[in-house]
């Protein structure tokens, strides 16, 4: 595990400087991300910790491109991202792409199986290649994450269990296969021994493919065994970031000190005097 | 030793679907606890641990119903009441529940001072509005709770300050067992430490007798509870004390549970995470013989042929395994 983890001097894949988003005014103004830097490097598995309400899925949303940015500049593969219009987006979905929290909102009711994978192959502009091409492919992303094909085609999303789909929403990246996968608690809806079979894949892909992954939890302890570098949101801002060694066994911000305290532990002693 | 707070021989519940269909989700547990002591329950989703929780209330509603076993609370046992005569004696006073949404469980319209009043009152129809308000504020002091929260709405609330009022509602007639289902799962870390050591502070003094504590995320249940419970597909796998579970588990699949574990420490990196492949069998008619052996690396052909009678070690540990203690630790030696 541990030589795979090596950092990763890559050449930088998503970065910002300044990211703010503000929802309201006046008033009712509400800072949800404020002005936060961070860069993104090739191949590199990122975490971003809060609790809720810090802004981390403001912060997603913006990167994915759902909401506009206040404030600040993103820049995708070294250019200043531009995402007006639909065309634009569309092309830059292409390059990053997103698994949700929860497995059951994310598909489309009305859609088999097969189309949603059929989608993607789409995309990636197989639209012409002939079906037992397409079905080959659909085979082997469903291979990649322990599914069988065969079982899943002419099936509507509803009729699988939720680490089924979760398991599906990783064989769509498989085959769409963008720079960036934004995953925003992945796995807080399944179980724990369901949780480390995704983690598996996810791990898989990115050494396959060298994808960029950027996971946004609250879980510390999923960030910590999984990153190459972990950010700490607090209030919209981060206010810790470094290797996921430096922050979680070493950490500096008084939050980070007290996130980590607060996670019980099997080795060391729980403190429950400091709440 | 304890008194004995809780023992249930031989639960078995089941949910009649609308075809007819028996689905055992409880089948055949036994349990007990002592004064003074929590057990916990982990397992994956779908193993039952939520349908144990409601099985252990006596009190079943369609589509859940009882086949046999029996309930004994403080010697008492309660299998046989009528439901409304378990909801008067039962419920509240004897065995208190919190289920998994229990915060969002608060009527909005109703003070928390008169769902209070509204628990004392259904046991005690004399309890006057005067006392009833000195006996929780005293409660919510104890347990650092303020008292203006009583006199608010459970929005006014945040979720986690909505949860420990649940929990001190729910145990403002000092139950003997409580049994809280996920109680902090759908919290911030913060504020799941507080609902633990609020749960603690009712075991200490005395609030609550015992608890039965069900969650999924087995580091919390190690530092909460004296002893685990593993369950899978209705049945009891490893019963052993929260140390030997989390540092050596014995049956194949409590060993593969505790080997998906996370957390932020030293070390946590290196470790591999080990996951179980498959899906639990559907039981609607589950597997003959041990209900974990398609899922097992370990299983042998004898397995699939005959039940999984408990074996105990001496130590009272229990087990549900084709295998012996020595032969299981001989294969997890060979890794």
């Amino acid at each position: 595990m541990s030589e795979e983890k090596k950092p990763v001097q890559n050449s930088s894949c998503l970065s910002g400087t300044g990211v703010t988003k503000i929802f309201g005014m006046g008033k009712e103004k509400t800072v949800a991300v404020d002005h936060v830097d961070f860069q993104f490097r090739e191949g590199e598995i990122v975490s971003i910790v809060g609790e809720s309400g810090s802004g981390k899925t403001t912060l997603s949303k913006m990167l994915l491109g759902l909401i506009s940015v206040t404030e600040g500049e993103i820049c995708f593969q070294g250019k200043p991202r531009d995402i007006k219009g639909y065309r634009k987006k569309k092309e830059y979905w292409k390059g990053i792409q997103a698994i949700f929290q929860d497995p059951f909102s994310s598909f489309n009711v009305f859609y088999k199986i097969d189309q949603v994978l059929l989608d993607c192959i789409k995309m990636r502009g197989g639209a012409r290649l002939p079906y037992e091409k397409k079905v080959e492919m659909m085979t082997e992303a469903c291979r990649f994450v322990n599914l069988k094909f065969e079982e899943l085609t002419n099936k509507y999303p509803f009729e699988l269990s939720g680490g089924q789909m979760q398991r599906l929403m990783i064989a769509r990246i498989f085959l769409l296969k963008p720079a960036i996968l934004l995953a925003d608690e992945p796995t807080s809806m399944i179980d724990a021994c369901s949780r480390a079979t995704i983690l598996d894949m996810l791990l898989k892909l990115r050494d396959e493919t060298n994808m960029t992954i950027i996971f946004i939890t609250h879980d510390i302890g999923l960030a910590f065994y999984i990153s190459d570098s972990i950010y700490i949101m607090e209030h919209g801002k981060f206010v810790e970031s470094g290797t996921a060694e430096a922050v979680i066994l070493n950490p500096k911000a008084a939050y980070t000190k007290r996130l980590i305290n607060d996670v019980p532990k099997i080795h060391e002693e729980w403190d429950l005097s400091t709440v | 030793m304890g008194k004995t707070m809780l023992e249930v021989d031989h639960l078995k519940t089941k949910y009649i679907t609308r075809f007819g269909e028996n689905v055992f989700a409880v089948d055949g547990v036994s349990l007990k606890i002592e004064e003074g002591k929590s057990l916990g329950i982990a397992g994956e989703s779908g193993c039952g641990k939520s349908t144990l929780a409601l099985s252990l209330m006596g009190y079943y509603f369609a589509p859940l119903h009882y086949q046999s076993g029996t309930i004994k609370v403080d010697g008492v046992d309660i299998t046989g009441m009528k439901p409304d005569e378990i909801r008067k004696k039962v419920l509240g006073n004897e065995i208190a529940y919190i289920p998994q949404a229990a915060m969002n469980a608060l009527n909005p319209t109703q003070k928390i001072i008169s769902f209070i009043e509204d628990v004392i009152g259904a046991h005690d129809p004399s309890a006057s509005k005067k006392e009833i308000y000195d006996l929780a504020r005293e409660r919510f002091e104890i347990l650092g709770l303020p008292e203006s929260v009583l006199k608010k709405h459970a929005v006014e609330l945040s979720g986690g300050m909505r949860q420990r009022t649940v929990i001190a509602i729910s145990t403002i007639l000092s139950p003997k067992v409580l049994i809280a289902d996920e109680p902090s799962s759908a919290l911030d870390v913060t504020s799941q430490k507080m609902v633990i050591k609020m749960l603690r502070n009712l075991m200490e003094i005395g609030f609550i007798k015992s608890m039965i504590f069900i969650t999924h995320e087995l580091p919390l249940l190690y530092n909460v509870t004296d002893e685990i419970m593993v369950m899978y597909a209705g049945q009891i796998v490893e019963h052993a004390t929260a140390k030997e579970m989390v540092f050596d588990p014995l049956h194949p699949y409590s060993k593969g549970l505790m080997g998906s574990i996370l957390v932020p420490e030293k070390g946590a990196r290196d470790a591999k995470l080990t996951a179980i492949p498959g899906t639990p069998p559907n039981l609607k008619n589950p597997p003959k013989g041990c209900r974990f052996a398609d899922r097992c690396r370990y299983a042998k052909p004898a397995c699939m042929l005959h039940p999984i009678a408990e074996s105990r070690l001496e130590d009272g540990r229990m087990y549900r395994c084709y295998l012996e203690e020595k032969e299981l630790r001989e294969v997890y030696q060979d890794e």
